[in-house]
């Protein structure tokens, strides 16, 4: 084994980008638990999300129409779920894995001539100055435009949590959701719009696979990151901060263990591909301390 | 001018099957303090829900200060000055005090200034509330704070309180009335709900009766008593439970330092719980929610394990046995809980019946259940005490509350017990159902059974128990023979009043 063979600044560097589909998947659904909703269907929003991104992208040649086209196809997928679980009153569970599925499938069918086609290229951002700092400027500030966007997202979130009046009506909706409705407060309307951020963002964040990080198209490619971002929602406690570290946490085991695959490490591959789901489980299970929002998953219905 | 502040006329409300609201008219004047009075289900909360912008009603108008007052919804309401404390509180656990305050209120300062306003009004009206506590760590009379306070700083015209009462103590209640008779002196109306007589005795100017979604009278509380209103409110005279004097008898169940750890995060630990209960007696065990009660019962019943000697059965340990062989000796108990905990919500009354009874009733042969004679039983209980459902068959989860309690409560009374254990037996039940639970447990007392009554409602308490005690953070004051103890005396063994007490000896 060749360990002089690994660069930690690439390494990092590549960290960061190995992290931003989970990150961008997870702070919506973040966002949408808060509110008090399972959507299990991050997983089929986001490969809707990676095919719609990848289509707008060919055929405008325009990376930035094909996120925005995924975040809207993520959003139009989530709608359907938010339309069965709060207003035909479905259960939750189901629904999202049935979401899932025919995320799946209908991503599979709409790819169908997009196989094999290289998406348009979408260059890395040099930021001035910050990017000619040494080590720290190619890990930070040389990357493309959605790593920075993810970070904007999850910082904007936590703002908005935390400072904003629709925030507060955000959180009381996912925590008591009879009570926010006594106060007087639109439950369903709150939910559905949540519902429709996180679609969105699960979009950006299958998007990002097929146009940024692969960057082509194949059926299946999300590979299970939908569910890694719906776990690290639960092992953050459902916290902006903690989301950004169990990513990277996640992103930074994955990008290892690629590496020491390749520098040939003398460990079974089985076991080096198991790394980041048991690092990351482990440090979020080790500093949890939160509680999950009290209405989450439960049907609201409002009766009398 | 002479417009009261409020006008009810002939609101109507129908539902599928009932109607809530029947041609409802009264007023209510500036700074009065009227009673809503009523059984479960006579209509009171749709009513106030009305007022509030919650439900919109089928029929009838009313009039805020002389215009037509029509809210939309609660924001409506409280921009023109409704407000109103809700009997499930409506806060949010997760959040702080501040917090909670902030969603309760239209255009809400910055937190910093809703903090330094709920100091304000919590140093005026005597109500101490620390802004930064999150709201799951408060007793249930801080949490009501919470919620009077985010009324308060709307400076509310009219303030409508439902069932405030339920989880206070006794001195609790008397600073939450001083606090209200303060508010109706500066000008703030209140429509006050509940079916606490004396209190409303105690309080209110006027009240309106409603029995079945109409207005069967209006009374001046203070010169009607209690009985009358009862009366009222039930629609036939109201059976007040008797019970025959009868000698003392031997000792049936005896706890000896009965001590156990919390069972989970939020428990009470039990504390050198020490108690004899004798053949043919009522003990009820008084307090306020949370000190101790569900872990007595679950300590009792067997569904948490203590140390053998701690509990003593006709001098055997029982402490290490598990709840089916209590019952089949013939120690019962009813927890507190009905849905979910006394009965399983989606299996049928006989299925439910099946699970506390097959041993006593003799259910089960060699793992088999007879089903003819477990509904057979399940028809006894139901016919017994008077549970209104279609049959058996039906879904525990299909019953109102009231019904659901007097099946359970009747289900464990049915198995002849020589023990019997029951947690909050009249809760949520109305009047005459309540009166009909109590008459049973004294029937069966005088049958020779003794009973442990565990209850938050005083006025049950003392007119059932033979001897009272009282529960505070898991440690069980001595016995007393019930009558002649007052209110007083109750209040003290319960505790007192927290910290309630200090900042009203200042203001």
């Amino acid at each position: 084994m060749d360990l002089s063979s690994i660069n930690p600044i690439l390494l990092l560097a590549s960290l960061m980008v190995a992290a931003t589909p989970i990150i961008l998947a997870a702070i919506g659904e973040l966002v949408v638990e808060r509110a008090g909703v399972l959507n299990l269907g991050v997983e089929g929003m986001m490969i809707t999300g990676a095919i719609c991104g990848f289509v707008v992208a060919v055929n405008t040649g325009s990376p930035w129409l094909g996120f925005l086209g995924a975040a809207i196809g993520g959003a139009l997928l989530s709608v359907i779920f938010g339309v069965l679980t709060q207003i035909l009153l479905s259960n939750q569970v189901a629904t999202g894995l049935a979401l899932t599925l025919f995320g799946l499938g209908l991503s599979a069918l709409m790819g169908q001539g997009y196989i094999g086609i290289k998406a348009p290229s979408f260059p890395d951002w040099h930021i001035p100055l910050l990017g000619d700092i040494p080590v720290i400027g190619p890990i930070v500030f040389q990357h493309d435009p959605m790593v920075y966007v993810g970070l904007f997202i999850v910082a904007g979130v936590w703002a908005f949590l935390r400072y904003s009046r629709a925030g507060l009506i955000l959180r009381a909706v996912g925590e008591n959701h009879e009570a926010a409705h006594a106060l007087g407060y639109h439950v369903v309307r709150v939910r559905i719009l949540a519902i429709m951020f996180g679609g969105a963002c699960a979009g950006l964040g299958g998007a990002y696979l097929s146009l940024v990080r692969v960057p082509q198209w194949t059926e299946g490619m999300t590979a299970g990151a939908g569910w890694i971002a719906l776990a690290i929602v639960v092992f953050a406690s459902w916290r902006p901060g903690r989301l950004l570290l169990g990513a990277y946490l996640f992103g930074g085991v994955t990008v290892l263990q690629l590496n020491l695959q390749a520098a040939g490490a003398a460990i079974a591959v089985e076991y080096l591909s198991m790394a980041p789901y048991l690092a990351t489980i482990a440090v979020l299970v080790i500093m949890r301390a939160g509680r999950a929002p009290g209405s989450l998953g439960q049907s609201f219905h409002a009766s009398r | 001018m002479t417009d009261p502040l409020l006008r009810l006329s002939g609101l109507t409300k129908a539902y599928p099957g009932v109607v809530a609201n029947k041609d409802v008219s009264f007023d209510i004047g500036r700074g009065e303090v009227h009673a809503l009075l009523g059984e479960n289900g006579a209509g009171k909360s749709t009513l106030v829900k009305t007022i509030y912008g919650l439900v919109k009603p089928d029929a009838g108008t009313m009039t805020l200060e002389g215009r037509p007052f029509q809210p939309a919804e609660p924001r409506a309401a409280r921009a023109l000055g409704i407000a109103m404390v809700f009997q499930h509180f409506s806060l949010f656990d997760a959040m702080n005090v501040a917090e909670n305050i902030a969603l309760g209120m239209e255009d809400p300062p910055p937190q910093a200034e809703i903090a330094a306003r709920v100091r304000h009004v919590s140093d005026q009206y005597g109500l101490p509330l620390d802004p930064d506590r999150i709201v799951g760590e408060l007793s249930a009379g801080e949490r009501q704070r919470v919620e009077i306070i985010r009324c308060l700083l709307q400076d509310p015209k009219l303030l409508i309180m439902d069932e405030p009462t339920s989880v206070l103590t006794p001195q609790e209640v008397n600073i939450l009335f001083e606090t209200l008779r303060k508010l109706s002196a500066e000008g703030t109306a209140i429509l006050y709900i509940s079916h606490k007589l004396e209190e409303i005795r105690a309080l209110c100017e006027n009240a309106t009766v409603l029995r079945l979604g109409e207005v069967v009278g209006d009374c001046d509380p203070r010169a009607t008593s209690a009985r009358e209103m009862a009366e009222l409110m039930v629609g036939t005279a109201l059976h007040v439970p008797e019970r025959a004097e009868k000698p003392a008898g031997d000792v049936v169940l005896s706890l000896n330092g009965l001590s156990a750890k919390a069972p989970h995060q939020f428990g009470t630990p039990l504390r050198e719980i020490s108690l004899e209960v004798r053949k043919g007696e009522v003990l009820g065990i008084g307090g306020v929610a949370g000190n101790g009660q569900d872990e007595l019962v679950a300590a009792l019943s067997g569904e948490m394990r203590t140390g053998g000697d701690m509990i003593g059965y006709h001098g055997q340990a029982i402490g290490q046995m598990p709840p089916n062989a209590r019952r089949k000796i013939g120690l019962l108990a009813a927890p507190e809980e009905r849905m979910g905990h006394a009965a399983a919500p989606d299996m049928s009354l006989t299925e439910n019946a099946i699970l506390t009874a097959m041993t006593r009733e003799n259910l089960t042969t060699r793992g088999f259940v007879h089903w003819g004679k477990a509904r057979g039983f399940a028809e006894r209980v139901i016919e017994t005490f008077d549970v209104r459902t279609p049959g058996p068959q039906n879904a525990a989860r299909s019953l109102s509350g009231g019904n659901l309690q007097k099946f359970v409560i009747g289900r464990e009374i049915m198995q002849a017990p020589e023990v019997l254990v029951v947690n909050q037996p009249t809760w949520g039940v109305d009047a005459s159902a309540a009166a009909a639970i109590r008459q049973a447990l004294l029937d069966l007392a005088a049958k020779g059974t003794a009973v442990i009554v565990i209850s938050q409602d005083l006025d049950e308490l003392m007119e059932i128990s033979d001897r009272f005690a009282a529960l505070n953070e898991g440690r069980l004051s001595a016995p007393r023979p019930a009558k002649g103890l007052t209110v007083e005396e109750i209040g003290l063994m319960l505790g007192g009043a927290h910290d309630m007490e200090v900042s009203h000896a200042g203001a």
